[in-house]
């Protein structure tokens, strides 16, 4: 089976301005979002506390609020979280008591109000929802999971995340530069730049939580966008090599077809797992996924649509490629110019 | 002869493949329930009490598959849940004390296995449920208190040096202010101190009065001072943790003032919470009871006395000189007081302490002896809006809060020794996590919980019942469009994707790199990027024969000229991981691993694994066309 019969033929290159029309407007509807919206970052970068509870029936945010408030918890945020029984509080970084004991202060006061209080055994022993009986797994209220983080360590987060993010840009330049040649280290890293940018400025659009695991998803993107890059610069490096004729767009434009097959199949066997994680991998990993699948579709078009374009732009020259006289031994197979 | 694999490349691919399947293996057998003794306080266990323990199972006739001894432990294999948690419950009642009992999951594999080294993934807490916490270690605290030391220390070195002195305090921004008498002795006093104390670096200039030294401590004395306090910590936190019964509990340092602790398990966080990040110490005094304390509240406390609360704020006066403290109790134990009915901890006291106690209640009969509780508390300072405040150095800055409390303060009817015992607690509870805190030893510098995940035990369960599914199902989709799409060459991709599944599980149980839910997500996306190499090879095979290549020729090509994009395409992603690796804090790390791992494992079995296959297939013989 085959996508293409056989190569195709399409201009890719010289459709390069309204390529670049659509990404300066994804560009500029992006950093303007960032900019007016921000992103809605989680917990992992704002500090704060967040718990996850699931209830044997069904469960109002309304009234849960309004316990928690009588409890004395003023500033929770209750909302569902996937059904009608999960629920999920957040409270932002407490001013007058230490920080790490909201959360056991929330699930207690909750579980005071449904009638329970959770005992527990003796040294780590099983722990009951009353003191007469009745397991863990019978209780009207299960905590799911806690999050907290502290002010300190969030600060340090967004630091960190950007100087990752930093930091693999730097070392895929050099990478590049040294295994192809500068004009095709810039062209890649502006191509990273533009899925990066854009997969942010659709989290800030859509207001999408931007988690811990959402970073890594758009460090992930990264290296998969590169990967497609690196796949069509290859090509083109081939290209100038083996062919003596034609312009130098014709030959870029070629390169970018050749391997066009290689870069919708993988896209799609990558678009298939991810898909799986959205719509199998639960709740926690959805951001994650959806990060993942905006990467991976603006990555595929970046690496058609902005790389190869870009090191056209640089001014790229067959010169520029011809193999020196030491990496000879690297030719090897290609007809000698 | 063309595409015909050599015996050496079989032999690799079944070096790689034959220890992958091995090192996989434990992982389908799942896990058992059983319980984990090790010994109290760090404590091991040898054969003896593994007899012990034996003798009890055997004894109170209760169905258990197997009893092992190793390194970490005495573990118990059971086959139901229910024999488990009776056999705690014997266990606890039957065994003296210096066990540690805790429930846990044992993995189910044959002994065999786990004898040669193979042992199933260590799965992090998101997949199994537990607690997570990052405690960070109040260093300025540590500071302050051994500035007091040396405040102290500097005290009696003039003292004994006969130089004299107005007065020597802390001065608030780091330093000691030393006033001497004289400013002839400034000589004679800078010379004594820097030999007697060279953890201080003490001048005489800039001080403004001749009179006048400043001292703070040196660098080298601060480094020790917070490696110390960090590891003093470490210990204290382990034992503390030792007292909860947690199986496979991490107590680690990271970075130069943070501890790691891990409790896979627990549920219930808010007692955990309140014993690893308390301080509590008890000090004993005699009550004051020569002077009035109606006098006292009034405003005249005499000197070495002062004014302290009961719990319901009664005041009581004091004497200052605390008889023995905390770091004199080797040991405490909660229990009910058989007479009263109401919470007790009893204790027992170390040779110094118990000597002190003999003298002092001795001379002391019919005179009234307090116990005090103290605990530090840290609280972040915010500001108007609630945000934290940070000093110059953009260091959160903390409230330090000081309780002290009389727990009880009763007659000294006889004399007391080694052992005795503290009443007026208010619940059992308290009683048992006091008991705990002193057995445990205090903390060198207060402690803070700055990070906190916890995962319930269903949702752990979810986790990884929706993982495994979305990987497997990840996993088929791929290889059903991998058949359809490349035919007989996209099953040989396909067996490459299984063998590549298996020797990232074989590396993760080999290496027990954690497995957390990001890692899993990893691990899908390296199924979906895998097949790349795959796809590469193949569309230049294809691209081959549509050149008009033979067969032979185009299988050829197409591996040696896909090989330098594969790498250099792989080499750019696995740069990305390798920063997400250094980056990592915990969910990031687990991801990166595998993702480095996977980038790894699949070049192997992409491009040597496959191509092995396709030579067997096709290799060395007249072949008209590829299934391709």
């Amino acid at each position: 089976m085959r996508i293409f019969k056989q190569v195709t033929q399409f201009d890719f290159l010289g459709k390069r301005r309204g390529a670049w029309m659509l990404s300066a407007v994804l560009l500029v509807a992006s950093i303007g979002s960032l900019g007016v919206r921000g992103l809605n970052f989680g917990i992992d970068f704002t500090g704060g506390t967040l718990v996850e509870l699931e209830y044997l029936q069904s469960a109002d945010p309304v009234v849960i609020r309004s316990t928690l408030k009588e409890a004395g918890i003023d500033d929770a945020i209750v909302q569902y979280f996937g059904t009608s029984r999960d629920i999920l509080v957040r409270l932002p970084v407490s001013a007058d008591k230490a920080a790490s004991e909201q959360s056991s202060d929330v699930v207690s006061a909750l579980r005071i109000a449904v009638g329970e209080t959770l005992t527990e055994g003796a040294q780590g022993g099983l722990q009951q929802c009353t003191a007469t009986g009745g397991g863990v797994r019978d209780c009207q209220i299960q905590m799911r999971r806690v999050e907290f983080v502290g002010p300190q360590v969030g600060g340090e987060l967004t630091e960190k995340g950007g100087l990752a993010m930093l930091y693999a840009l730097i070392g895929i330049l050099i990478y590049v530069a040294f295994r192809f040649e500068w004009r095709f280290a810039v062209g890649a890293v502006i191509a990273l730049v533009h899925d990066v940018l854009i997969t942010l400025g659709i989290f800030s659009v859509l207001a999408i939580e931007f988690s811990l695991p959402v970073l890594a998803a758009v460090l992930a993107v990264i290296g998969y966008s590169l990967n497609d890059t690196i796949v069509v610069f290859d090509r083109i490096r081939d290209n100038f090599r083996k062919m003596r004729k034609g312009s130098v767009l014709e030959i870029m434009n070629r390169s970018v077809n050749e391997t066009l097959p290689r870069t919708v199949l993988t896209s799609v066997t990558t678009l298939l797992v991810v898909l799986t994680l959205l719509l199998a991998g639960g709740e926690i990993i959805k951001g994650f996924a959806i990060a993942l699948l905006i990467g991976v579709l603006i990555g595929t078009y970046s690496s058609i649509f902005v790389a190869s374009p870009a090191v056209l732009v640089l001014g790229i020259s067959r010169e520029d490629m011809l193999p020196v006289a030491k990496e000879g031994a690297e030719a090897e197979g290609d007809p000698a110019p | 002869m063309r595409n015909h694999t050599p015996w050496w490349k079989w032999l690799i691919i079944a070096v790689v493949i034959v220890p992958g399947a091995f090192y996989a293996l434990p992982n389908i057998f799942g896990d058992d329930p059983g319980i984990q003794l090790r010994g109290a306080r760090g404590g091991s266990l040898g054969a003896e009490q593994f007899q012990e323990v034996q003798a009890v199972l055997d004894e109170v006739g209760l169905a258990y598959d197997s009893v092992s001894l190793d390194d970490s432990g005495i573990r118990i294999r059971f086959g139901t849940t229910d024999a488990q948690l009776q056999a705690r419950d014997m266990l606890e009642a039957r065994l003296p004390t210096g066990y540690t009992i805790a429930l846990t999951l044992l993995p189910a594999a044959p002994q065999w296995l786990s004898n040669a080294g193979a042992l199933p993934m260590y799965l992090g807490l998101d997949l199994r449920g537990g607690v997570h916490f990052l405690l960070e270690v109040d260093m300025a605290t540590a500071q302050r208190r051994a500035e007091d030391r040396y405040v102290a220390d500097l005290r009696s070195t003039l003292r004994e040096a006969k130089i004299r002195y107005r007065g020597i305090a802390r001065d608030g921004a780091g330093g000691i202010k030393i006033t001497l008498r004289s400013a002839d002795t400034a000589e004679e006093a800078l010379k004594t101190i820097r030999k007697e104390l060279p953890g201080l670096v003490v001048n005489a200039e800039g001080t403004g009065s001749d009179e006048d030294l400043s001292a703070k401590l040196a660098e080298t004395e601060i480094d020790q001072l917070f490696k110390f306090a960090l590891e003093q910590n470490v210990t204290a936190l382990r034992n503390r943790v030792d007292e909860l019964g947690v199986a496979e509990p991490v107590v680690q340092r990271q970075g130069d003032r943070r501890i790691v602790v891990q409790l896979p398990g627990v549920q219930d966080t808010a007692r955990a919470k309140r014993i690893l990040g308390r301080t509590a110490t008890l000090e004993m005094m005699m009550v004051d009871e020569e002077h009035s304390l109606e006098a006292a509240l009034g405003g005249k406390v005499p000197p070495g006395s002062k004014i302290y609360r009961f719990r319901d704020d009664r005041p009581i006066l004091l004497e200052k000189r605390v008889i023995y403290s905390g770091e004199n109790i080797v040991d405490a134990a909660a229990s009910i007081d058989t007479q009263s009915g109401g919470p007790i901890v009893s204790i027992t006291l170390d040779a110094i302490g118990a000597r002190i106690n003999q003298k002092v209640t001795g001379k002391n009969i019919g005179k009234r002896m307090a116990v005090l509780y103290i605990e530090n508390r840290s609280t972040i300072r915010t500001d108007a809006d609630g945000l934290p405040m940070k000093d110059d150095q953009g260091r959160v800055m903390r409230t330090q809060q000081r309780i002290e409390e009389v727990i009880t303060a009763p007659v000294i009817r006889d004399q007391l020794g080694k052992r005795f015992q503290i009443e007026g607690l208010d619940s059992v509870d308290e009683a048992r996590d006091l008991a705990l805190m002193l057995r445990a030893g205090s903390l060198a510098a207060p402690v803070e919980i700055i990070e906190e995940r916890t995962v319930g035990p269903s949702l752990g369960q979810a986790n990884i019942d929706q993982g495994f599914r979305s990987v497997m199902v990840g996993f088929i989709l791929v290889l059903i469009f991998m058949m359809i799409y490349y035919r007989v060459f996209g099953v040989f991709a396909n067996v490459a994707l299984a063998l590549n599944l298996v020797l990232i599980v074989a590396v993760l149980s080999m290496l027990q790199a954690t497995l957390t839910l990001p890692g899993v997500a990893g691990i899908v996306l390296t199924v979906g990027m895998a097949v790349d190499a795959n796809v590469l090879i193949f569309e230049r095979i294809r691209e081959e024969i549509q050149n008009g290549s033979t067969p032979q020729a185009s299988i050829h090509t197409g591996y040696q000229r896909a090989l330098s994009t594969i790498v250099d395409a792989n080499i750019t992603t696995l740069i990305a991981a390798i920063v997400l690796f250094n980056f990592g804090t915990g969910p990031i790390k687990g991801f990166a691993v595998t993702l480095s791992i996977g980038i790894i494992t699949s070049m192997f079995t992409a491009i040597v694994v496959t191509r092995a296959l396709v030579n067997y297939l096709y290799g060395g013989k007249r072949v008209k066309s590829l299934a391709i």
